[in-house]
């Protein structure tokens, strides 16, 4: 199941913005997670195990320490989503 | 008499319990003998053999933001909410060091007799149902029994200690027992301190219930638990908690504190008897009693009320009313006391703190609530139950007794002095 970036990143949004409470207009390509959006290592995995949900992927857990963007969220969740 | 130490008073009150979200609708309840007993509603209760409970009046849902929650067990959930109106009625906002308050002096007890229950079976059930990725990886931080503490420690920045005392259902009292202690042994100047308790479910249920522990009565919810009525056939199960600020005298007096009540003294002991089982002759808990009663420099003939740990089981009751009849005597005729568990259900580990914050309020206000569904008071018990309305005491010194025991044998008697 493929889906677009923006599509991605409007899904992505809900699922921090469900874990976390940060709004979902503040989850933007550029923002970091860790910096920007404040959000801990424990709620990160939260968010990795609730994309895998939504967008059908695999995270492995050797690649979430690579997404420090939500950019790099986003492109991972793409191209896995276009392989899959 | 050991009355060396440091006087330690009561500043701060905060609870939610099956009665009210708050002190002061709980207590207005409890004045007024309404039970917070009901039909349980959720989807497991048809199979349950128990179809009751005394759930929290105003959900923790209603009151934390949804974020916060969602990253707590709902036993915490409801400490955080009592640790923070007390920290409000003490007269304090925010974190220890933006209200005037050393954090290094500061510390927190909460209690919890079971722990994080709803967490650790409800990822149980994620586990089996979908598999290991489905457990939340906050599971052990939310399940762990000093999550409560913990989580109270760093909303309100404690830094001279977090405890968690587990000692099944005397757990909230011996939390207030041991930050008296730790504001007595000079490790802190204030300390929040109490316990909370969250397990309405169906596992729990049945346990208590083939323990043979829990009333299976029918009909009526509110009618129950009745504690020292010849009818009472086991306890119900409530959730809620209280925390209390409890700190030294000078300290309090030096910001010019409101004062409830002081914490004159603590008794705790063991049975070494059996693990579930009330002693028969009920020395372990005359033993608390007495040590309670010279920790806080008090006759027995000083005692004006006191507050019973009565789940309205038939033996739990008679052991004891019978060991406070042999440790007050004849005094015990002019003591009158009553038991809240008639109306609030059993909270476990949040029970000795409710029943403590009950204490407090009848030494602050002069009031005892009355005990409930005492249609027939049972020849055994021998005590003055005050029932109906509630009982006045007089306007001269008051001092009261609060007692809280649990399985394994605990037993804990705090006592508590109008200032």
């Amino acid at each position: 199941m493929a889906s677009n970036e923006e599509e991605i990143l409007t899904g992505l949004a809900e699922i921090v913005n469900e874990i976390t409470g940060v709004p979902a207009a503040d989850v933007q390509l550029d923002k970091s997670f860790t910096d920007d959006l404040d959000i801990d290592s424990l709620s990160m995995i939260e968010v990795v195990v609730g994309a895998e949900e939504k967008f059908g992927v695999k995270i492995p857990e050797d690649e979430v320490k690579n997404l420090a963007t939500v950019g790099d969220a986003v492109s991972y969740i793409k191209n896995a989503s276009a392989e899959a | 008499m050991a009355r060396s130490q440091v006087p330690v008073v009561v500043t701060g009150l905060g609870a939610s319990t099956p009665l009210g979200g708050d002190v002061a609708s709980t207590w207005d309840a409890l004045l007024s003998g309404r039970s917070g007993v009901r039909h349980l509603t959720e989807e497991w209760v048809e199979q349950s053999p128990v179809r009751i409970g005394a759930p929290v009046a105003v959900d923790p849902s209603e009151v934390l933001p949804r974020v916060e929650a969602r990253r707590l067990d709902r036993s915490a959930q409801i400490a955080l909410i009592a640790a923070r109106q007390a920290w409000a009625d003490a007269g304090f906002e925010g974190k220890a060091s933006e209200t005037g308050v050393d954090p290094d002096r500061f510390g927190v007890v909460c209690a919890s007799g079971i722990g994080g229950l709803h967490t650790l079976l409800g990822n149980y059930d994620q586990l089996l149902a979908h598999g290991p990725r489905k457990v939340s990886p906050l599971a052990i931080p939310m399940l762990m029994p000093n999550s409560p503490a913990a989580n109270v420690g760093l909303a309100l920045q404690a830094r001279a200690g977090v405890h968690t005392p587990v000692s099944a259902c005397s757990s909230g009292a011996e939390a207030i027992a041991y930050g008296l202690d730790m504001i007595r042994s000079g490790r802190a100047d204030i300390v929040v301190a109490g316990g909370t308790e969250a397990v309405i479910h169906p596992l729990p249920i049945a346990a208590f219930a083939n323990m043979m522990a829990m009333s299976k009565r029918e009909g009526d919810p509110t009618a129950v638990s009745r504690p020292f009525d010849k009818d009472r056939d086991g306890f119900v199960l409530g959730e809620g908690g209280a925390l209390f600020v409890l700190e030294s005298a000078e300290h309090a007096e030096a910001r010019g504190a409101t004062v409830y009540a002081e914490l004159a003294g603590a008794g705790i002991t063991s049975d070494a008897h059996h693990i579930a089982q009330p002693e028969p002759d009920g020395a372990g808990v005359m033993a608390a009693t007495r040590k309670a009663l010279d920790d806080g420099g008090l006759r027995p003939s000083d005692i004006n009320h006191i507050n019973c740990h009565a789940t309205s089981t038939p033996v739990g009751d008679a052991a004891e009313a019978l060991a406070l009849r042999k440790v007050f005597g004849e005094v015990i005729a002019g003591i009158p006391v009553t038991a809240p568990k008639s109306m609030i259900g059993h909270l476990l580990g949040g029970a000795g703190a409710v029943e403590a914050l009950a204490t407090v309020l009848t030494v602050h206000h002069g009031q005892i609530p009355p005990t409930i569904n005492v249609d027939h008071l049972d020849e055994v018990i021998g005590l003055d139950v005050v029932r109906g309305e509630p009982r006045k005491l007089g306007d001269g010194p008051v001092a009261a007794l609060n007692n809280a025991f649990g399985f394994g044998g605990h037993n804990v008697v705090l006592a508590f002095r109008k200032p």
